[in-house]
């Protein structure tokens, strides 16, 4: 048949045209050089620390990602010519791409890396133990290495700032938050935003309706649209699109912006953002790197480190409760008033912190429960 | 509009031998000469940008042993299509299948390694294997029955069971398979180093499955060019009423194509999990079922050529990679760059049947 | 009941984009031309709908921008598959790569820029009881889809147009036989479906979501593909499909705010599922199917080739 024999002349020509292009394997012996000159310690003048950030989407996201760039371009800013940073986007979560990213990375010369989604974790380990002179830092995971850190915002206390807000705020007492896919953070989220609610308003209860993306505006509209028509009146968000504090907007109810300040996506409706910074650690580990002072470990930058706030305040939002706002947040920071402290129970009624204990860090990290207040049954 | 182009195409008496050779390397320059002018347009080194883009890829032991891995799901995926699309059987579910695929193969690992169950690493793979190819298979023959018994047109249920599938895998690692020491994180366990596929070449993170995909490719190249079973499913294609008068059940091919066309994106799903992913994940594909009917049709529905479109693809993908790492341009472009090597690689295709000539003057 | 009218009314507003991609993709595929890159029309439309709303602050021309730019792709397109013969399905889905790249790189500067929302619903009508919310708060464009859908519905089996169309999509060879230009023909029918999307597209970036990111449509291109053969290439069926996948998406949200205690990841195949259970239904009748699907789908016709 004549697809056979047109198909197998095709690819002769592909492998002729292959054969061609392969004459790029002389290419071999040039990055070889490159990184063993990188590797020494930068005797030569004005050799920048090559810095490399890995975001699983697109800059454009105005969330997660953006957020991320925010604090590359933070680093760029501080440091000038010390330091060249380059990123790559839309590396899938699939993790198999992520690996060879991270290598060729390294291989490029790269001496500081950081990979913002948690489905990295696995590829940044492999890749670590091949290259023990890269530093490597991971986001919103758990494994670390002797070159490998963990890193993490406590979005949760932006979470439970906004509850306050919104405890003081809602007339109906009914919450809603957009959630997107249900990992061990946002669930300790809706915790704390229910937490901060109920301390204001002890009858106030939070929905949760799960998109199950980590954006997709489109659909957190309509998340949002379904859990206003059921009477909530103050909706908080995981997912990052600016879509859920719009439909706030036309609803006329209100929202919270996340991860970035939202209020030109909802003037009326934005009662405050929660704010992800993360310049501050970027700009801290690069430091550490170029003084020789860096350390692995886990990083979990809060109120305390300035690596979150929650500002961006609307004019409705009375100086009464700006100022209690205030208030906690110095007392999270300084740990005189603690979220997690006990007496808190789920909600099925059973207490899981005692009275008067305050949780740690690792309690926090395996949260599998919602709190009194959330409708509903933890995912999973 | 069309009237007035001054170009026609003209039908060739028999399709150009010298057009099949030259078509994909034409295809190529073109596309390197108007690349060459986008990266002028975004400030970019032409030349700088293009080798970033086409030659990189290929250097060093490692970049190739990467290109090669990266083609294995797109090889296998399309090879399973070019079965089907021979057949006019439209299945864009083969991301669906490929996630079934890998799901099945993942629960598998994850009953199975498990200390002391005494099943040998070999014994273990080759049960994921299978784990794999029938669980892609399974998703599959959903849309044969609903076609079948119902006559529901299979792009649309192939394209809806897709996306049941992803939101099952993610149901199942938020859920019963999530690992219990993983801190709550909704990803089942890394699978034990006995249980992962074999490395071709030591040092890099190609696996076996490369041979097994030539392999295939070799053998549905058989199957499709000699097999009364494999010219049939071709008839049905092409001439269906022919093929009814000739006895060819429309009804098996049906079945036969997508059964097939299951299996080898399960495979390719089993390969990838217990190859370069080494556990599950809420999402262990970034498209390649859909790449993968690109690949089949530059291939121009052929075993072999799905080879080489593989290989092609999976140079832009890596390409576009570099090309952000190495030069600072921006992900989208990627997308533009393929975009448009996609539509060259098809446009010189029309050269093999047509000629281009100056229209006469009525 | 107020609940009853805001989920009437979302889901209404969650087909339209659904709706109007889908009737222009009727009409190609009508006339025998299966174009794939709805997605990435929609994409570019979208941002380059944002874009000029944005800088001219008129959605309505946001909208002709947007519906001129999924007339310029689908020229892309015809002058491939059509003109160059090139396979259809190969060359619909490297349209939309293209487009998910092209719309990215332009977008870059649109980021994470607001619009002001769009006015909404029918005044007086949209104050009546419970089918004021319901149905009459829509934006204009939701109006416009159902407007249009009836259009080609009359445009399909009342004209001499349609039926020529018709013809066309069934036996290219015939009508070309007859004189009629069977490449002019389909090429109209493309740029009617691009300037579809594009009207869907510029829909999602200026009224639902008034906003630009990345990837805003989010696979709606190949919902809207796979709703015309569910429609089983007939107008009214579109927007039924279009209708229950809208409403399906909005109900399961609902059963997930309301506690019911399945796991949200089976809740959300539920519009998926509910589309393929609705099809196979209704597709029982094999001869309403080979009635149905133009005959000449996806096969390029070459004049003068047998």
């Amino acid at each position: 048949m004549g697809i056979s024999r047109r198909a197998s002349i095709a690819m002769l020509a592909t492998l002729a045209a292959a054969s061609l292009i392969g004459c790029g394997k002389k290419e071999e012996a040039a990055p070889a050089p490159a990184p063993a000159a990188a590797a020494a310690p930068a005797p030569a003048k004005a050799d920048p620390l090559k810095v490399a950030f890995v975001y699983v989407g697109p800059v454009g996201d105005a969330g997660w990602t953006f957020a991320h760039d925010a604090g590359r371009k933070e680093v760029d800013a501080k440091f000038g010519d010390k330091v060249k940073t380059t990123f790559i986007e839309n590396v899938p979560e699939s993790a198999a791409d992520a690996e060879r990213v991270f290598r060729q990375l390294a291989t490029d010369g790269n001496k500081l890396i950081f990979g913002t989604s948690f489905g990295y974790m696995e590829a940044m380990l492999k890749v670590a133990k091949e290259f023990p002179d890269v530093k490597f830092e991971h986001a919103t995971g758990y494994k670390t290495a002797d070159n490998m850190a963990q890193y993490d915002v406590r979005t949760y206390e932006g979470a439970y700032l906004a509850g306050v807000v919104a405890g003081k705020m809602s007339k109906s007492g009914k919450l809603g938050v957009v959630g997107s896919v249900p990992i061990p953070e946002v669930i300790r989220n809706i915790d704390a935003f229910t937490l901060g609610a109920r301390s204001i308003n002890p009858k106030a209860t939070t929905r949760v309706v799960w998109v199950n993306k980590w954006f997709d505006p489109g659909k957190e509209r309509e998340a949002a649209t379904t859990l206003i028509g059921q009477g909530v009146d103050v909706l908080m968000q995981n997912t990052d699109s600016a879509a859920v504090v719009q439909t706030a907007q036309e609803k006329g109810v209100y929202a919270i912006g996340w991860d970035s300040d939202m209020t030109s996506f909802g003037p009326k409706a934005h009662l405050a953002a929660s704010m992800n910074k993360w310049g501050v650690y970027y700009t801290a580990r690069v430091q550490a790197v170029l003084d020789g002072s860096w350390k692995t470990g886990f990083s979990w930058n809060g109120l305390k480190e300035n690596g979150i706030d929650l500002g961006a305040f609307n004019a409705a939002v009375p100086d009464d409760v700006k100022a209690l706002v205030e208030t906690r947040k110095k007392g999270i920071a300084d740990g005189s008033a603690p979220i997690w402290k006990g007496p808190i129970k789920d909600n099925t009624g059973k207490e899981v912190v005692a009275k008067d204990a305050v949780a740690n860090d690792d309690f926090l990290h395996g949260i599998k429960f919602y709190v009194e207040g959330v409708d509903g049954k933890v995912p999973g | 509009m069309l009237k007035a182009f001054p170009l026609k195409l003209e039908l060739r008496g028999a399709p150009s031998q010298t057009m099949t050779y030259l078509s994909p390397l034409l295809a190529i320059v073109l596309t390197m000469i108007l690349g060459a002018l986008l990266f002028l347009l975004l400030g970019k080194d032409p030349v700088a940008a293009l080798k970033v883009f086409l030659i990189d890829p290929f250097s060093g032991k490692r970049a190739i042993s990467e290109l090669l891995l990266k083609s294995v799901p797109l090889i296998l995926c399309a090879l399973g299509l070019t079965v089907c699309f021979r057949a006019s059987i439209w299945n864009i579910g083969a991301e669906g299948q490929f996630t079934v695929g890998a799901l099945c193969a993942g629960a598998m690992l994850v009953w199975l390694d498990v200390p002391g169950h005494g099943i040998s690493g070999t014994v273990g793979l080759i049960l994921m294997i299978c784990a794999g190819v029938l669980g892609g298979a399974f998703w599959a023959s959903i849309t044969a029955l609903l076609r079948d018994r119902f006559n529901a047109n299979e792009i649309l249920v192939s394209l809806m069971l897709t996306y049941v599938a992803q939101l099952l895998l993610m149901y199942a690692v938020n859920g019963p398979l999530k690992d219990p020491n993983g801190m709550n994180f909704p990803q089942s366990k890394v699978f034990s180093d006995e249980f992962m596929l074999p490395m071709l070449i030591a040092g890099t993170r190609l696996h076996v499955g490369f041979v097994v995909t030539i392999v295939a490719a070799l053998i549905m190249t058989v199957f499709v060019t000699r097999s009364l079973r494999g010219f049939s499913l071709t008839v049905g294609g092409v001439a269906p009423h022919a093929a009814r008068y000739a006895g060819f059940s429309s009804r098996n091919a049906l079945w036969m194509s997508l059964l097939i066309s299951g299996g080898f994106a399960g495979l390719a799903g089993a390969f990838e999990i217990a190859g370069p992913i080494g556990q599950l994940l809420p999402s262990v594909s970034p498209g390649y079922g859909f790449a993968a009917i690109i690949v089949a049709f530059i291939g121009r529905l052929h075993p072999i050529g799905a080879v080489f479109g593989g290989l092609i693809m999976s140079l832009l993908y890596l390409g576009g990679e570099l090309a952000q790492s190495r030069l600072g341009l921006p992900s989208a472009i990627t997308g533009v760059f393929q975009g448009m090597l996609l539509f060259l690689l098809l446009a010189c295709d029309t050269l093999i049947d047509y000629r281009l000539r100056w229209k006469q003057q009525a | 009941m107020e609940q009853l009218a805001s989920l009437i009314a979302a889901s209404i507003n969650s087909g339209t984009p659904l709706l109007l991609a889908a009737i222009g993709l009727l009409i190609n595929e009508r006339a025998g031309v299966l174009n794939l890159g709805a997605e990435g029309m929609m994409l570019v439309s979208a941002i380059a709908g944002f874009a000029v709303g944005y800088t001219t602050h008129s959605a309505l021309l946001g909208f002709a921008a947007g519906a001129i730019c999924g007339m310029l792709l689908s020229t892309l397109f015809a002058w491939l598959a059509l003109l160059l013969a090139t396979n259809q399905v190969a060359t619909g889905l490297a349209l939309s790569i293209f487009g998910a790249g092209l719309s990215a790189f332009v977008g870059q500067h649109f980021v994470g820029l607001a619009l002001a929302a769009q006015s909404s619903g029918i005044p007086l009508l949209r104050d009546l009881p419970f089918v004021g919310p319901a149905l009459f708060s829509q934006h204009w464009m939701s109006y416009l889809a159902l407007l249009l859908c009836a259009a080609v519905a009359w445009f399909l089996y009342r004209t001499r147009a349609g039926l020529i169309l018709r013809a066309v999509g069934e036996s290219p060879e015939s009508a070309h036989a007859l004189g009629y230009s069977v490449h002019g023909i389909r090429f109209m029918a493309l740029l009617f479906g691009g300037a579809c999307c594009g009207l869907a597209g510029a829909y999602l970036s200026l009224v639902y979501t008034p906003m630009w990111v990345e990837g805003l449509v989010s696979g709606r291109g190949w919902i809207a593909l796979a709703l015309t053969a569910f429609a089983t290439w007939r107008p009214a069926r579109v927007l039924l499909g279009s209708l229950l996948f809208g409403s399906v998406t909005i109900l399961q949200f609902y059963l997930q705010g309301i506690g019911v205690t399945i796991p949200s990841q089976i809740l959300s195949m539920l519009p998926y599922v509910a589309t393929i259970v609705v099809l196979a239904l209704i597709s029982r009748n094999p001869d309403w199917i080979r009635l149905n699907m133009p005959a000449s789908l996806g096969k390029p016709f070459r004049p003068g080739a047998s």
